[in-house]
């Protein structure tokens, strides 16, 4: 069962940035890629089973550093993390969002995990930690909180295909709702323990170079 | 007429387990010896002056085939690898997966080039290529991973390329692309998108000035990694196609 702690943090109205940010679907709208119910959906899907489940993997591996004797090695785990990222700007989203979570997640779940995270990296850390340790103080074990980085990876695009493309709200719930079983499923393969370097960490080419271009936009509605 | 019976197919129990061992070192007179080379069925291994070869005397990798490669480069040593052809990931029999795995250490100012012709994921194959590269402090790498997704007019099986490479026990790199009927979306526009070949090149080293990022095609840029590297990754609708878009973004380190 998961926690209802878990429907807060994967909750978009969280303060913690991911409304600003498209998930790289601006981008491929843009392109003429993504412009319906189908080509989002292989968007979401294709989105899910690569930085989604990488986030998802390193969020899941956190949560379960948190727990180790004498504490989580936070600056391996963050290099880690940004080791999987091969855009700079991305990077640098990453970053951003992962300081806006922490400090959302310090205020709805205070505790010294957060407190250790946040003295360990005081430039901030990659949103893949900062949301393991954020399922840490809210009490998530490592499966749950694999299900919140795949589900926000599939709400923050489908949310922002309503904003851009002006979809159907009621037909983008019917696509939610179709991924679902993806999201546990990649859930599954991201929460199973393995060492930091041989966690699974597919990534996205396309999201890569879209990232880039998208960021030398001189007017654009989404942060990336 | 006595009809010349085809040569047998490999048959599905004779899965080959390779164990290969390349350990370059330098001479002492500014080249490099090899003081290990051992080849293992499928791989042998060919010394020429554009670089060490690794010539497939099978076809393969087959469902079920296991080759690992070890490679040491000492402090100070350059090698060069290659392959004389592309290689084709094949189903085998009772769709057992296959997989290839490098694990490669460089040492201070050694140089590792590692420059193999495509891997061709064959419809029904169900392969991993995986590498592992530790390089000490000073080392240079140049890696290149090139996949066709599928034959000509067929899907492609599942496939998996994986890099990570640590830069004096720190990660600097953790790559990984999936394709093929087990990677949902892979094909669609969040992921390599309707593309017939994708690849990477990695280009790291005290040499390597890592410059701004590129966009080099909506589907290929070079991107500067936190670390003196570059990776330039791309897809692209064929081999030639993907290889330029590689190649125009390496600079060789000097």
């Amino acid at each position: 069962m998961l926690p209802p702690a878990a429907l807060l943090l994967a909750d978009t109205r969280l303060p913690a940035g991911g409304h600003a940010h498209s998930q790289g679907l601006e981008a491929a709208a843009a392109a003429g890629e993504v412009h319906d119910l189908p080509s989002l959906r292989a968007y979401t899907l294709g989105r899910l089973w690569t930085t989604g489940l990488t986030t998802a993997a390193m969020a899941a591996a956190t949560l379960r550093a948190c727990s180790a004797e004498g504490g989580a090695d936070w600056a391996g785990l963050d290099a880690e993390a940004g080791a999987r990222i091969a855009s700079p700007v991305l990077r640098d989203v990453s970053r951003r969002l992962g300081r806006q979570l922490l400090r959302a997640a310090t205020a709805a779940w205070p505790d010294p995990v957060l407190d250790g995270l946040a003295a360990a990296l005081p430039g901030g850390a990659h949103h893949p930690v900062a949301l393991g340790a954020a399922g840490a103080a809210a009490g998530l074990d490592d499966h749950a909180v694999a299900v919140c980085a795949g589900y926000l990876s599939v709400t923050e695009a489908t949310g922002a295909a309503v904003r851009l493309l002006g979809l159907d709200p009621y037909g983008v719930a019917r696509l939610v709702a179709g991924l679902l079983d993806e999201v546990e499923a990649a859930a599954d393969e991201a929460a199973a323990p393995r060492a930091l370097a041989d966690l699974p960490c597919p990534s996205s080419p396309r999201l890569d170079a879209g990232a880039q271009d998208h960021a030398t936009w001189e007017v654009r509605l989404f942060a990336s | 007429m006595i009809a010349t019976a085809p040569a047998p197919p490999r048959a599905g129990t004779s899965r080959l387990r390779a164990e290969v061992r390349i350990v370059a070192e330098a001479d002492g007179r500014g080249g490099t010896r090899f003081a290990v080379l051992r080849g293992a069925a499928p791989v042998s291994l060919r010394p020429t002056p554009d670089g060490l070869h690794l010539v497939a005397s099978a076809a393969g990798p087959l469902g079920g085939d296991v080759v690992a490669i070890d490679v040491r480069v000492g402090a100070d040593a350059a090698l060069t690898v290659r392959t004389a052809a592309a290689s084709l990931a094949l189903p085998g029999r009772d769709g057992a997966p296959s997989a290839v795995t490098v694990t490669a250490e460089v040492g201070p100012g050694g140089s590792l080039r590692w420059l193999p012709e495509p891997l061709v994921a064959v419809a029904g194959c169900r392969h991993t290529a995986s590498a592992t590269v530790r390089l000490a402090d000073g080392a240079t790498l140049v890696w290149r991973d090139e996949v066709m997704l599928g034959r000509h007019g067929e899907p492609p099986g599942d496939v998996v390329t994986r890099l990570a490479v640590d830069v004096a026990g720190r990660p600097l790199t953790r790559h990984e692309l999936r394709a093929g009927p087990s990677a949902p979306g892979w094909d669609g526009p969040g992921a390599l998108g309707p593309c017939r070949a994708a690849g990477s090149l990695l280009v790291a080293g005290p040499g390597h000035r890592a410059g701004e990022p590129a966009v080099l095609s909506p589907t290929a840029a070079t991107l500067p990694l936190d670390g003196p590297a570059t990776l330039t990754t791309a897809t692209a609708p064929d081999a030639p196609t993907l290889r330029r878009l590689l190649d125009t973004a390496h600079r060789p380190p000097r």
